[in-house]
């Protein structure tokens, strides 16, 4: 038991150095975390497990099915929205976009927009939106999928999303949820504001350069 | 005297014609900076700050022909709502703009900055105009 207080002291002191150190800036790790210990031949070890997104399958604009195997090996941001939004999907996709062609030319990144409004944003819907919007290849991805998959995914993005309200408006975050190649969440941004999705599009940078990020051979 | 006359009656009139053109330009600054307000409440979200519009999916608000040519039917628009296709800037879109909840004034007023922002000069749009137009909506 001695031990493991040494350890966690250990691991701590560590981080803190990481951090100190300006030259490698990380980002930090968002959501739930637990430590584990385990033990592993024979001596125990301690270990955080943060927060993870889960296992899913939803369909693209183009009809392939997506899962969390589509996305292994890649940095990503999600958001929520539908097509036939009045109120901040616009604003939150015309600031999209400057990221999407920030990084449109690299492989290990991907958008993907999740519809709220399944039975109106059909794969054909979302296909002539993502046309008209400017947007081709596999860089943005805009998912339809069963409203209960996509609402219990949103959770766990920690963004709120609402089915229709006396007004028959959904209701939903603007957030764009920033996740790395281990699926942990890396950043949440206010994606109505462009001053935080240009924080976002430096961050999405700063992960690109992290050690357990870098491009996998 | 006599020139101190016609001095004074020409004064007098530069006066009347400036103060003219003062209310004009007094409704127009009250009308635009008023509609800029209600633009930002309800058309800039998807419009966009500077009219730009969203790629194919909404119409930029710098098309000053199109405006000019649809200066009847603009208050009808924002009214009832947009549906069908429609060309801007050599462009065709064919979504959908929802009805507004804008009161006769509220058009005028942002009718008025629209189509005096973002490259557009088209002078006062005022309330007695936009019930008129109102009037003839099919």
């Amino acid at each position: 038991m001695k031990n493991t207080g040494y350890i966690i002291a250990l691991i701590l002191l560590g981080c803190g150095c990481k951090f100190n150190d300006s030259t490698t800036k990380t980002l930090p790790i968002y959501g739930n975390k637990e430590p584990v210990t385990k033990t592993v031949n024979g001596k125990q070890v301690t270990d955080t497990v943060y927060q993870t997104i889960p296992a899913f399958k939803f369909v693209n604009q183009y009809g392939d099915t997506i899962t969390e195997k589509s996305l292994e090996g890649k940095i990503y941001v999600a958001d929520f929205f539908f097509t036939t939004c009045p109120t901040i999907c616009p604003v939150m996709h015309r600031n999209m976009l400057p990221v999407y062609n920030e990084f449109k030319n690299n492989p290990d990144f991907r958008i993907l927009s999740h519809s709220i409004d399944p039975k109106y944003d059909t794969v054909p819907v979302l296909k002539k939106y993502a046309d008209k919007m400017g947007i081709a290849g596999n860089t943005w991805w805009l998912l339809h999928g069963n409203k209960d998959a996509t609402y219990t995914i949103a959770k766990s993005y920690l963004v709120a999303v609402q089915e229709k309200n006396a007004q028959e408006n959904y209701t939903h975050d603007g957030f764009f949820i920033l996740i790395d190649k281990q699926k942990r969440i890396r950043g949440t941004y206010q994606g109505t504001d462009p001053a935080e999705v240009e924080k976002m599009t430096a961050d999405i940078k700063i992960l690109m350069a992290e050690p357990g990020q870098k491009a996998a051979k | 005297m006599k020139i101190w006359l016609i001095i004074s009656a020409f004064m007098a009139m530069l006066v009347i014609t400036a103060s003219c053109q003062n209310d004009g330009q007094i409704e127009f600054n009250r009308f635009y900076s008023n509609g800029s307000v209600v633009y930002q409440a309800h058309c800039q979200n998807c419009h966009g700050a500077k009219g730009e519009g969203l790629q194919g999916l909404i119409p930029s608000l710098s098309d000053s022909t199109y405006l000019k040519n649809n200066k009847n039917t603009l208050a009808c628009q924002l009214n009832g709502g947009l549906k069908g296709k429609i060309t801007i800037l050599n462009k065709e879109f064919e979504g959908e703009m929802p009805a507004s909840k804008l009161s006769p004034l509220e058009i005028a007023q942002v009718l008025t900055y629209v189509t005096n922002s973002f490259g557009n000069k088209l002078g006062t749009v005022n309330t007695d105009r936009v019930n008129t137009d109102l009037a003839k909506c099919k």
